[in-house]
């Protein structure tokens, strides 16, 4: 029970530094077009998000934590939904106004 | 402990209020909206982004290896504290607090650190009162920056909780909801850098 | 003047009350620092009534000043004065009327409908109760010491900047807000921790009571949205303290990024206040039909699709702050999309009256009101939804008379018709139905002639918030208007009028076996008033309308054999203090007296850390104990039964 999970911890740790180092990589080369940085860096990003669920705090599907899961998802939409609603309603209105 | 005493008839069922369950599953619901409020504070700073108001802009601002260290704190913070996950799921005091200390103090030069380039930025002439691109940088990492110091004054208690009253149920219990509180921070922070260094400056 | 004198001699009366009967220990012990969520839901009604009162003052100020400031005349009240009562009646109206009302009907109802014993976080929700207590102080203050919010109950940037808003008042409203703000996010929490995790054995999730539904929902709209209010309230506080540049004119400001944070929160709020009362119409209609709810697995549907999509409309708000047309439209056809499933429940209601053998009482006429009047908000509402129509009527009385069609019809009447129907089993015995049905007509006579005049002028072109006028023609609508909030008034006036008369007539209406209105759902399983533990066994469900279920099987009053010990809540002074401490830390901030806020700041953490110290939170309610109250319990259910109670269960 004990050893898995500190591999886990382990684990986790590594992939985390891995996926930090890439993006500010990428960044500070300098030398990649900026379209793919930046979709680098969310795709890094996504991914450490990720990483950082399942190892550090153990969100699997599991059944026990099936309410937990839910919330998350949810979260997420509304996440997307706030922003996303809020960044295209600001541009326009910037655009035609600013 | 939290349940009625006496043997559960068939029409029975424990009662749960309080139980370490119950808060646990509230302590999630509470960090999903807490996530809604750091959202809320991205969108502000995607739509500040580049409202410089003829100052200086996240190029001549941010140092990126200097991030780059700030995370490092952070990430090995959040490994680390899954010493005291694993030690408390083992009834272990001493890996608990093997893993509780160098969290606090990685969290704490994490603290130092943001603060020093607050500072920095501030005498500089570059504080919150800039600009709208400042004011939502300074929030937004800021507001992060304060969640963490609750969890250091979080992390402080349970050092002297488990000290004091050993690993009792509610304190294991109280260990996993810190635990939640300070990986999340982490994941937040993993946006911080994303998108409010790293997009800014690419 | 008249009101500060007004509200301390008031005050300085209950108070001095409760000395010379020396009720302060009892005061103390039973309500002050209690964590049970019966008596935290009788506190936060209270509040709200007493706030529906001070609301409503507001409001025939509002309306005598435009009945009287017509053709030259600049009516009594200055302009500055006028702009703080408009400001403070929403405000007062929303967050210290409204949400306290439903969070109080959610804290009585929910625990027994569910089957149990308390809410998950008792301690949590009592501090829930007194930081909106704290708030409420916040706004109450402002009545004598400093000025409230000129700026209207939505603060728009860049009016409440401190450039322009210099006085305390902004920050009285900011700070009324956040506290109280703080205190329902951790009520949302509480709610459905307690709704996903405490349910009786048996109880599925679609065995549950509508009003249990729509606090779920409610609360799910909470969790989601205050955090943005929170937000927005946060960057305008950062503006007006250490003049940064969110909301601000200058050095990369927008204002309008105010607008579009208050009103993402602003649009599930209006959400929040009228959910539960959806809720509680579904058990009203149906216990008053005397049948299963019509469509029960649809009007879950239907509210669940009110609840996705009322975080998908808040657009609708701003429509002519000027984004281009795919925007407005995007926002404008997801805000009519949302009538179809409140029509959905309005069918269901009536469906489920049709071919019920229904009784008229008091909560059946606020239904009915209910059914009739909010269709017409709703369809003005949906007038509303389209961009060019809104482009006409925005920022006119059209506005106002919409949404107070809906929040009146909706949301009042629902929570008045709550309050007589649940005030039995809170209290223990009935209201007077002869004086509830004259509010009733008083509120819905009035209701009509204070609002439909706002429609005709708001087509008229008549602005809102206006201090003064010289069109004549608006004028007789406004007199008719200014006469239905009299009318309104004297609706006040009956419901405090029946309280008094219940209240002598206690032991007439007496409510003894628990059942006054042979009840659908479980709350009704258990005497008036619940004894603290609710349910000296879980009860087992079978089925929806659990306690009709257990009537028809004949396991509705079983008395057990053995009871066993229960854990219930200590008290704790540490509510209350909680709240104090954030009343400091408003009032603080408010007055730039710094000290004061960062010993709030601090004395809130310090209590946190205490409060996660302690191992001594509950305490132990014997089987001995138990046994006494079940007995009691069970001899009045026997002489009910001998005597005039019509009880409809089997023996």
């Amino acid at each position: 029970m004990e050893t898995p999970r500190i591999r886990a911890y382990a684990f986790g740790f590594i992939a985390s530094v891995l996926l930090t180092v890439i993006p500010f990589g990428l960044v500070m080369a300098s030398r990649f077009p900026r379209i793919g940085v930046v979709a680098g860096i969310a795709a890094a990003g996504t991914l450490q998000v990720l990483v950082h669920l399942r190892c550090f705090l153990a969100v699997r599907t599991l059944s026990d934590a099936r309410w937990n899961i839910l919330f998350l998802i949810l979260t997420a939409l509304i996440i997307i939904l706030f922003v996303g609603g809020s960044i295209w309603i600001m541009h326009d209105l910037n655009y035609r106004m600013m | 402990m939290n349940t009625i005493t006496g043997p559960a008839s068939s029409t029975e069922k424990p009662f749960n209020y309080d139980s370490a369950a119950n808060r646990e599953f509230g302590f999630w619901l509470y960090i999903m909206s807490d996530l809604v409020l750091f959202a809320v504070l991205f969108a502000t700073f995607v739509v500040f982004g580049r409202a410089y108001a003829g100052g200086p802009g996240p190029r001549q601002l941010f140092s990126l290896p200097y991030v780059f260290a700030e995370t490092l704190l952070l990430v090995l913070s959040s490994a680390v504290y899954g010493i005291a996950s694993s030690g408390s799921r083992a009834n272990r005091i001493s890996a608990v607090m093997a893993g509780l200390g160098p969290a606090f103090l990685l969290g704490l030069g994490f603290i130092f650190m943001e603060a020093r380039e607050f500072y920095q930025l501030i005498v500089g002439g570059n504080g919150p009162a800039r600009s709208a691109f400042l004011s939502a940088y300074f929030t937004i990492v800021g507001t992060h920056g304060v969640h963490v110091l609750f969890g250091l004054i979080f992390m402080a208690v349970m050092m002297g909780q488990v000290l004091s009253k050993g690993l009792t149920a509610m304190v294991a219990s109280r260990l996993k909801r810190l635990g939640m509180f300070w990986h999340f921070l982490d994941i937040v922070w993993i946006g911080i850098f994303s998108f409010v260094y790293l997009v800014q400056v690419a | 003047m008249g009101a500060v004198g007004g509200s301390l001699l008031a005050g300085l009366v209950i108070l001095g009350l409760i000395t010379y009967h020396r009720k302060w220990p009892y005061l103390w012990r039973e309500w002050i620092t209690t964590c049970d969520h019966k008596r935290i839901g009788m506190m936060y009604i209270i509040l709200a009534l007493v706030m529906l009162v001070r609301g409503l003052s507001d409001a025939i100020m509002m309306r005598l000043q435009q009945a009287l400031a017509t053709g030259g005349s600049m009516g009594y009240l200055t302009p500055d004065h006028f702009n703080q009562i408009f400001s403070a009646h929403g405000s007062i109206m929303i967050i210290f009327m409204a949400m306290p009302f439903l969070v109080g009907l959610m804290n009585i109802v929910v625990p027994p409908q569910i089957g149990s014993r308390d809410v998950a976080f008792p301690f949590m929700n009592a501090v829930s109760f007194w930081l909106t207590a704290a708030g409420t102080m916040l706004v109450m203050a402002s009545l004598g010491i400093g000025e409230f919010s000129k700026a209207g109950w939505s603060g728009y940037t860049s009016l409440t900047e401190k450039q322009f808003s210099p006085d305390t008042g902004v920050d009285y409203w900011i700070w009324a807000f956040q506290i109280a703000g703080v205190g329902s996010t951790l009520s949302s929490v509480n709610f459905l921790a307690t709704i996903f995790k405490m349910r009786a054995p048996g109880m599925t999730f679609m065995r549950m009571p509508m009003f249990t539904w729509t606090s779920l929902f409610t609360s799910v709209l909470m969790l989601f949205a205050f955090p943005v209010l929170t937000a927005a309230l946060l960057l305008l506080t950062l503006d007006r303290y250490l003049g940064m540049h969110f909301f601000s004119n200058d050095l990369g400001g927008n204002m309008m990024m105010y607008v579009n944070l208050f009103w993402t929160w602003g649009h599930p709020e209006v959400y929040i206040v009228v959910l539960p009362a959806f809720g509680v119409f579904s058990e009203v209609t149906s216990t008053f039909s005397g049948k299963r709810l019509f469509g029960y697995r649809s009007m879950v549907y239907a509210t669940a699709a009110i609840t996705v999509v009322s975080f998908a409309v808040w657009l609708h708000h701003f429509f002519t702050m000027g984004a281009s047309p795919p925007v407005n439209i995007f926002f404008g056809i997801a805000t009519m999309l949302i009538s179809i499933p409140t029509g959905v429940k309005i069918y269901n209601w009536l469906f489920t009256m049709y071919r019920g053998r229904i009784r008229f009482t008091t909560p059946m006429y606020w239904t009915v009101g209910f059914l009739m009047t909010f269709s017409i908000g709703g369809m003005s509402g949906v007038l509303l939804a389209s961009p060019p129509a809104n482009y006409v009527v925005h920022n006119s009385l059209f506005v106002i008379a919409h949404f107070h069609n809906v929040l009146i019809a909706g949301t009042l009447f629902g929570f008045l018709a709550g309050y007589s129907y649940w005030f039995p089993k809170a209290i223990g015995f009935k209201l007077d139905e002869k004086w509830g049905k004259l509010a009733f007509w008083c509120w819905l006579t009035g209701f009509y002639m204070a609002f439909m005049p706002l429609y005709v002028l708001g087509f008229m072109g008549m602005p809102r918030r206006m201090h003064h006028f010289t069109n004549a023609v608006w004028h007789p609508w406004l007199i008719l208007a200014a006469i239905g909030t009299a009318v309104i008034v004297a609706g006040v006036f009956c419901l405090g009028i029946q309280l008094v008369v219940s209240i002598r007539n206690r032991k007439i209406n007496k409510d003894i076996t628990g059942d006054p209105w042979d009840g659908r759902t479980l709350e009704w399983s258990v005497s008036s008033p619940p004894p603290e533990y609710n349910f000296a066994h879980i009860p087992v469900v079978n089925d929806l309308d659990a306690f009709t279920d257990m009537k028809e099987r004949g396991t509705a009053y079983v008395r057990h054999e053995r009871y066993f010990d229960i854990l219930l809540p200590a008290n704790s002074a540490s509510g209350p203090l909680i709240g104090l401490l954030a009343f400091m830390l408003g009032f603080g901030m408010t007055w730039y007296i710094w000290w004061l806020a960062i010993a709030g700041v601090m004395g809130i953490i310090i209590v946190m850390i205490m409060r996660m110290s302690d191992d001594n939170t509950e305490r132990v309610v014997t089987a001995d104990e138990i046994g006494t109250i079940e007995r009691k319990r069970h001899e009045m259910i026997a002489s009910a039964r001998n005597n005039e109670q019509p009880l409809r269960i089997l023996p």
